[in-house]
């Protein structure tokens, strides 16, 4: 009952409560119905998104494959272009077999040519060698020849190197006759620039004058004739003068120059060392200088040699040796020889050929 | 006392110092009175006697001075911490021309024994001094000056940096053009020393223009200059690509063969050092001497020459052959094995065989035909010996191996391979039985050979651990012949055939 009671009095209110609820329904279905589209229609979309990512990542993946595939195809084809091409070049230039042959070929004419050209070489060098080796020899020989020169031999001696038991003279007679005698004179074989005291193991020739021709004057004529280069003609005529150390060195001493300066006042004043008195210098020194001294007017005047003796030819030495008087000889036959004369003596000028003759 | 004889005390006394240093230099000048004469304290005594006022004693002083340090070289330390080389460098550049070759020869002969006696002189001041001394007209004052200058730059590159400082190289270069031999040769030997430590002194001496006067000098024909001049070329070429082209560029091809053929040995030594050091940089270079013939020259030459003077020519044909297989080619198209193989035989010396083993296995190493022409001249037994040789030196031993190893790798020459198989050692023998194994499977005939010489045997009695490289060789060798052929060969056969007949019961 009480239920009922109370069901009636809402049941006033029924009506109120309905149509106010219908109401509020009413005005929120619309903003309920438009969310519900939008929710409805973002997931909608999200879900055709993902999808057509999914779509396109499949298209990539197949075009990927499909353009790979191409590529590849024109590739291997591009290889074989490359690689017959290549075969070819290789074949042909840098491996190639002929033409290395011919190159080897080719490298052992030129070291043929080579090896003859400096076997040639080497052989003038040794003829050279040879020739210089020689002359030197014989201007050896001829020297001694010329030093020996004494050992020639005569017309009554043979020499040495010509003995009658020979059928001819050795060529060393031969030479000797040829040469010259030397002279007594030093042969000047050091140049007057060397000195002992500095033996430098270097530059033996004198210091030259310093290098560099000078130049020939402009637009002057070669003068005609056998006229000696100007060049050489001016260096030989300016040439500095070289003193060689001794001269330069001893200009300059303080001794020395003591010493000429006393030279020069005894000179002057002809002092003699061994006089003691002071006086007597004095009066020399006065006396052999002063014109006209009268120190002298008493002085005999000796003759010279030259005016003392009577002049001609003196007879001293030419007349006076071996001199022979026939005016006065007792007989007139020579002496009677008492002794046998010598043997040996008896051979001389008979014992050998005529010397120098083939005999 | 009289004027007189005042004087003639003091004549003594110059007469007695006169005859002093004139006995003094006479002396020093044998080595063996060094010793004596340092005792009885000469440099103390000689020291003032530089300060004379006669020259004549001042030039003899310098010079007993000069001599007696050369020989010795507590002498010449004596004389730097004796405080004698300021007033000779001082004088140097005022007195005459004979007291400038004295004071110069006194400063060559103290530079020459150490680095640290040429760092004293150089702290003097001397350097420029003998710079100026260069400048001189005599040309003994300048070969004094350029000898003092090279025996100072010879020691190390800060000292040689010290002499090109002092701005001596465009000098020295002057001085090559000069008529004198002797100052030619000096200055060339002093350019070689300066231009011998580093490509930067090098690069200095070519930039003052000296190698075009040093390709002329070469065709002069006096030895030593020879020598001097392509000691030079080669110092300043050794060191790069790009100095090396110059020298060449200086035309001195085929000039420099002619050298080769020199009567004298150090000419013949130092052309070779020449073209090797042009050779070794670049297989072009390498190209234009084999070109322009200089390898058969080389060869001729080391076939002509004995001893040391050989090595460069000998080490010349390996950088050739090292470069290309085509060089390596012209070599032996030259005629190049020959001398070598000769050269292994004849020398006593270690490290020429060692230079001669190194050229072969550079030749031999490029292709199968290049072996063959090494291995056709029975070299390799000799290779094999001297590596086994227990005198050899290590060095030796080691390039020996390399070499061997080398021409083995691509020797397909069975004949000359097969006396190696009996002597050889095992890393060797690896080799030698490795390349067999290439070769046999293919060729009847040298099956045949290989089992008629007793190779076959050889091979079975080697014992190799399973598995191993050599043991792999061995299989295929085996696996070449018939099995019967093997068992037949292999050690212990006969026993085991014996064995057989023991055992065996006769069919009656």
């Amino acid at each position: 009952m009480a239920a009922l009671v109370r069901l009636e009095a809402r049941l006033s209110r029924l009506r109120e409560e309905y149509f106010r609820k219908n109401r509020s329904v009413d005005e929120d279905r619309k903003i309920v119905y438009k969310a519900a589209v939008k929710i409805q229609s973002w997931f909608r979309g999200c879900r055709v998104r993902a999808y057509l990512r999914y779509l396109s990542k499949m298209v990539i993946l197949i075009q990927k494959w499909w353009r790979g595939y191409q590529s590849r195809r024109y590739f291997r084809k591009m290889i074989k272009i490359q690689k017959t091409w290549r075969g070819y070049y290789v074949r042909k230039y840098t491996h190639n077999y002929y033409a290395l042959k011919k190159y080897l070929e080719a490298i052992s004419l030129n070291n043929e040519i080579v090896r003859n050209e400096l076997q040639e070489y080497a052989e003038m060098n040794e003829k050279e060698k040879k020739k210089k080796d020689l002359e030197k020899k014989e201007k050896e020989k001829k020297y001694k020849a010329r030093k020996m020169h004494y050992l020639l031999s005569t017309e009554q001696i043979a020499g040495i190197y010509n003995s009658p038991f020979r059928k001819s003279p050795d060529p060393m007679e031969l030479l000797l006759r040829q040469s010259k005698p030397l002279s007594h004179r030093q042969q000047r074989v050091k140049s007057p620039f060397t000195y002992d005291l500095y033996d430098w193991p270097t530059c033996k020739r004198p210091p030259a004058f310093p290098t560099g021709e000078p130049l020939p004057p402009i637009g002057r004529q070669k003068p005609q004739g056998p006229f000696r280069d100007t060049a050489e003609v001016l260096r030989q005529r300016y040439k500095p003068l070289e003193p060689t150390l001794r001269v330069a060195a001893s200009i300059s001493s303080p001794l020395e120059k003591a010493r000429e300066e006393m030279k020069r006042e005894e000179w002057i004043k002809c002092i003699h060392e061994h006089d003691v008195l002071f006086t007597e210098k004095i009066l020399i020194i006065h006396s052999r200088f002063l014109p006209f001294s009268s120190y002298h007017k008493n002085k005999k005047y000796e003759l010279s040699i030259h005016a003392s003796e009577k002049k001609g030819k003196e007879t001293y030495g030419i007349k006076h040796f071996r001199e022979v008087q026939p005016n006065k000889w007792i007989a007139g036959k020579d002496f009677q020889t008492v002794l046998p004369s010598i043997v040996l003596f008896e051979k001389f000028g008979k014992t050998y050929s005529r010397a120098g003759q083939i005999v | 006392m009289s004027q007189r004889q005042v004087l003639q005390v003091f004549e003594q006394y110059q007469r007695a110092r006169t005859h002093f240093v004139q006995a003094v230099a006479e002396l020093s000048s044998r080595p063996q009175n060094v010793g004596t004469l340092r005792d009885a304290g000469v440099i103390s005594l000689l020291r003032p006697l530089l300060l004379d006022v006669v020259p004549t004693i001042q030039q003899t002083a310098a010079l007993a001075l000069g001599r007696l340090a050369y020989f010795n070289d507590d002498l010449a330390e004596a004389v730097v911490t004796g405080d004698i080389l300021p007033p000779l460098v001082c004088s140097l550049s005022e007195q005459n021309r004979f007291y400038k070759k004295a004071a110069a020869f006194v400063l060559r002969a103290v530079g020459k024994h150490s680095p640290q006696l040429a760092q004293a002189i150089v702290e003097c001041g001397a350097l420029e001094a003998l710079v100026i001394c260069l400048e001189d007209f005599d040309p003994g004052v300048k070969e004094g000056a350029a000898w003092a200058l090279g025996y100072i730059a010879r020691h190390n590159s800060e000292l040689s940096q010290a002499v090109v400082d002092a701005g001596a190289v465009p000098l020295l270069v002057l001085c090559i053009q000069e008529p004198e031999i002797a100052l030619k040769r000096i200055a060339a030997s002093t350019l070689s020393d300066i231009s011998k430590h580093s490509p930067e002194l090098a690069q200095t001496v070519v930039d003052a223009g000296a190698i075009a006067f040093l390709a002329q000098m070469i065709l002069n024909p006096d030895a030593k200059l020879k020598c001097q001049v392509l000691s030079a070329l080669s110092q300043i070429a050794k060191h790069s690509v790009d100095l090396a082209e110059l020298v060449v560029e200086a035309e001195i091809f085929p000039v420099v063969l002619t050298c080769l053929k020199d009567s004298d040995e150090y000419v013949k030594k130092n052309g070779a050092t020449l073209i090797r050091e042009i050779a070794k940089h670049s297989p072009e270079l390498s190209q234009f001497i084999v070109n322009a013939g200089g390898v058969a020259a080389v060869i001729d030459c080391i076939g002509s020459c004995k001893g040391t003077v050989r090595l460069p020519g000998i080490m010349m044909l390996g950088y050739v052959a090292a470069h290309s297989e085509n060089l390596s080619m012209a070599v032996i198209v030259s005629k190049g094995i020959p001398p070598l193989c000769a050269c292994l035989l004849e020398e006593h010396e270690d490290h020429i065989k060692a230079a001669a083993v190194w050229a072969l296995g550079q030749i031999g190493r490029h292709t199968p035909e290049h072996a063959r022409a090494v291995a056709e001249t029975n070299v390799l037994a000799t290779l094999l010996s001297m590596y086994m040789d227990i005198h050899s030196s290590e060095d030796l031993q080691l390039k020996t191996k390399r070499a061997l190893k080398n021409i083995l790798q691509k020797c397909t020459y069975l004949p000359a391979l097969e006396p190696l198989l009996h002597d050889a050692p095992p890393n060797i023998l690896k080799h030698i039985v490795g390349q067999f194994s290439k070769v046999l499977p293919h060729d009847t005939k040298a099956r045949c050979l290989f089992v008629t010489t007793g190779g076959l045997k050889k091979i079975q009695e080697i014992k190799a651990e399973p598995g191993s490289l050599l043991q792999e060789y061995i299989n295929t060798i085996n696996s070449c012949f018939p099995e019967e052929v093997v068992r037949y060969y292999s050690p212990g056969y006969s026993d085991m055939l014996l064995e057989r007949v023991e055992n065996y019961q006769p069919v009656l």
